[in-house]
Parts: structure tokens; C-alpha cells; sequence
């Protein structure tokens, strides 16, 4: 009975990540419903979930794909890689009124510049308080606070170690789930109720994982809002990183 | 036919990650220059166009909208497949420059969207509904003209 069942499922991958999932959402619903009274979205409760089995996955197999490491639930990486959320979240555009998204363009460009320089500040200044000199991981370890991505990218770019990439990526990295997790706390105090301060918090906020799942638990009608602007985030950070940041932080440390 | 909306979806995917690439070739970027968002307006664009001429039907939107509302899945599962490990492990540096970040950025956002309310760029606060609400069931009531 048991080696057939678990044949199926890793003959399905995918299929089982549906199932999986589906169960994980309809029990995170059920406790929004029941002990928090709906005062908690089932969303925020069911991306918590995620994390927390992430992290299961992580202490049980020491990898870095959370419970994907784990060959029961391989089908969750095909499912929640790259691919599926950039897929989903431009379908989500079919909801968006054009109407809205032109009032604020401007805004979320400004948001961009912001989300980009105001990470790199407070990461290049925390570096700095621990002693780090060095321009080039100064960089590195600022742009790892802009994403996850923009930090190993700069870092490549202007030759850093690959510990303080290491580093820049764990900053990214930690900064996403921060996102994810207290974008539904703040939401109120971030007047986070209308498809323009979507779009403000998706440039400012940046990392479109972070961003695209802060947004899910928060309400899913201003995704798309938020995701337009936010996928500028990276590219924009890789462009700005490497250079222009690169040479301010050069000109006043190096 | 219900593959006409998701054959559209993955068409302006592609078209958009094409152009972000080919964005970050010219101005010499290593990763997609808002590849996603290109593609979020190909299909805006491609929606309105097919909508006035009728051409966009219930069934194709449906190709659409179920997988925009798989869209919370997806990011459930993403979660699922984050290294938190390394998040929680990390030292002092990489959670201290994370949540400073986070910080400033949560004050600035507030106060932009503050900005926005008072000057009405912002439109009023989203009336709540649920989680599950299909929006191609919209369009078979109300009939898109804009």
C-alpha cells in the first residue's frame, strides 16, 4: 500500500504540489475563519504556512529549496518557481483597470528610484557599522538589501568574494520574507487600500516574491498593481548597482 | 475556447520576457529589465483590443482568469520553497540591513501613499469581498465598452 502510493506521487510531481497546496490554503482558511474570525486573512495565514514548512524542509535535508528538498513535494519547486509566479502574475493583469494603473505611473517610477537608494543606504551604512571598508562589498552587501538578485549581480559584476555574495544574498533573501510576512500587518499603516499605493509599495518594497505575496495576503485585487511596478525592481537595481551606486560608494570610501 | 485565452497569456509572456531581455542586452544589464511588467501590458493591450471588437469571449477569458486566480497557490507554494534556513541563520549584518531597509521603506511608502490620499491622486479604498472572487464572471454580466 505504501510503496504504491508513494510511486504516484513521485511519478506526479506536479499534481501532488496541486493537492498539497490546496490543503495547506483550505486549512489556513478554515483557521482564518475559525480562530481568528476572518480578521486574518487565509492568504497571510497559508504564505506563513509556506515558510514555516520551508523551513522544515530546510533543517530536515540542509538544502536551500525548502520542503522541494524533500522528494515527496519536488512537484512545489516546478510549481512555485519563477516560471508559474511570473506566468500567474501577468494573468493577473487581465484584472487591472487601465484607468488606474495611468494615474500613478510617475508615482511608481519615483517609487523605483526610492526602493533602489534607500536599501542601498541603510545596507551600505549597516556594513559600514560593522567595520567594512572595502567599496566593493560595501556595494555588494547594499545591493543585496535593493533584492536577492541585484546583490550576487553587482557583486559578480565589481568582483566580490563569494562570501560577502553569500552574504548580499542572505540579506535579499531575508528582506523578501520580512515583505511577505508583515506587508498584511503594516498594510494599514502603509494606506495600503487603493490600486496607487499598490503600486507605490511595489516599487519601494521591490523583490517581486516579497512583494507579490505581501500583496496576496494583504488582497489579492491590488497584485497586479503592485507587480507592474515591481518587476522593474530588479533590472533597475542591477542597472543602477554596478555603476552609478558602485561609484558614490567608491568616491566616499575609496 | 478556453485555450485561446491561456495560448494569449503565454504569448505575451514570451513577447514580454523577450523584450525584457533584449532590454538589458542593449543597456548592458545580466538580468530581465521588467520582462514581467512588458508582458502585464502586451496583455492589457491585447484584452482591450479583442474586447472592443468582441472577439475576447467568456471562455478565453476564462483561459485568463484561471490562472490569475491560481495565482495565490503559486506564491503559497514559492514560500514552501524559500531558504528560510538561511534567512534565520544569517548574522547580524544581513538582518540588521534587512529590516532597516524594510523600515525605510514602510515609512516612505506610508507617507507617499499619505501624500496621494490628501492630493486625491489615490483612489478610494477597494471595497472588501472574498478571496475567491472570479473575475470573468464579470464580464459575462457586465459587458466592457471602455
Amino acid at each position: 500500500m505504501f510503496p504504491l502510493l508513494e510511486k504516484t506521487i513521485h511519478e506526479a510531481p506536479l499534481v501532488t504540489a496541486f493537492a498539497f497546496v490546496g490543503a495547506v490554503i483550505w486549512i489556513s482558511n478554515q483557521l482564518a475563519h475559525h480562530l481568528t474570525r476572518g480578521r486574518i486573512a487565509g492568504s497571510a495565514i497559508a504564505v506563513l504556512a509556506g515558510l514555516a514548512l520551508a523551513f522544515v524542509g530546510g533543517a530536515l535535508t540542509g538544502k536551500t529549496k525548502g520542503l522541494a528538498d524533500l522528494s515527496l513535494f519536488g512537484g512545489l519547486a516546478l510549481m512555485g518557481g519563477a516560471m508559474m509566479r511570473d506566468f500567474t502574475i501577468v494573468a493577473t493583469a487581465s484584472e487591472v483597470h487601465v484607468d488606474e494603473a495611468k494615474k500613478a505611473g510617475w508615482l511608481g517610477f519615483l517609487a523605483l528610484v526610492l526602493g533602489t537608494i534607500l536599501p542601498f543606504i541603510v545596507g551600505v551604512g549597516v556594513a559600514f557599522a560593522f567595520g567594512h571598508r572595502d567599496p566593493v562589498t560595501l556595494t555588494t552587501i547594499g545591493a543585496g538589501a535593493i533584492t536577492y538578485i541585484v546583490g550576487p549581480i553587482t557583486g559578480a559584476a565589481i568582483g566580490a568574494s563569494s562570501d560577502v555574495i553569500a552574504l548580499s544574498i542572505a540579506t535579499g533573501v531575508v528582506k523578501a520574507i520580512m515583505v511577505m510576512i508583515f506587508t498584511p500587518v503594516f498594510a494599514r499603516f502603509m494606506r495600503l487600500n487603493n490600486p496607487q499605493a499598490a503600486m507605490v509599495f511595489g516599487g519601494l518594497a521591490g523583490t517581486v516574491s516579497g512583494v507579490s505575496a505581501g500583496l496576496a495576503a494583504t488582497d489579492r485585487r491590488l497584485v497586479p498593481y503592485g507587480a507592474l511596478v515591481a518587476t522593474f525592481h530588479t533590472g533597475f537595481g542591477c542597472l543602477l548597482g554596478p555603476s552609478i551606486l558602485f561609484l558614490a560608494v567608491k568616491a566616499l570610501f575609496g | 475556447m478556453v485555450i485561446y485565452g491561456t495560448a494569449l497569456l503565454a504569448a505575451c509572456y514570451l513577447a514580454g520576457i523577450a523584450v525584457g531581455e533584449g532590454i538589458a542586452v542593449l543597456i548592458g544589464v545580466k538580468a530581465n529589465v521588467g520582462g514581467v511588467g512588458i508582458a502585464m501590458l502586451f496583455l492589457i493591450v491585447a484584452q482591450h483590443y479583442l474586447q472592443k471588437r468582441g472577439l475576447f469571449h467568456i471562455d478565453t477569458a476564462k483561459g485568463v482568469t484561471f490562472w490569475a486566480m491560481l495565482y495565490i497557490p503559486v506564491v503559497v507554494a514559492m514560500a514552501a520553497t524559500q531558504n528560510v534556513i538561511v534567512a534565520v541563520r544569517s548574522g547580524p549584518i544581513a538582518l540588521l540591513a534587512a529590516a532597516g531597509s524594510f523600515a525605510a521603506c514602510i515609512v516612505f511608502i506610508s507617507l507617499l501613499n499619505r501624500i496621494i490620499e490628501r492630493a486625491h491622486i489615490a483612489s478610494a479604498a477597494l471595497a472588501p469581498t472574498s478571496d475567491d472572487h472570479d473575475p470573468a464572471s464579470d464580464l459575462s454580466v457586465v459587458p466592457d465598452h471602455r
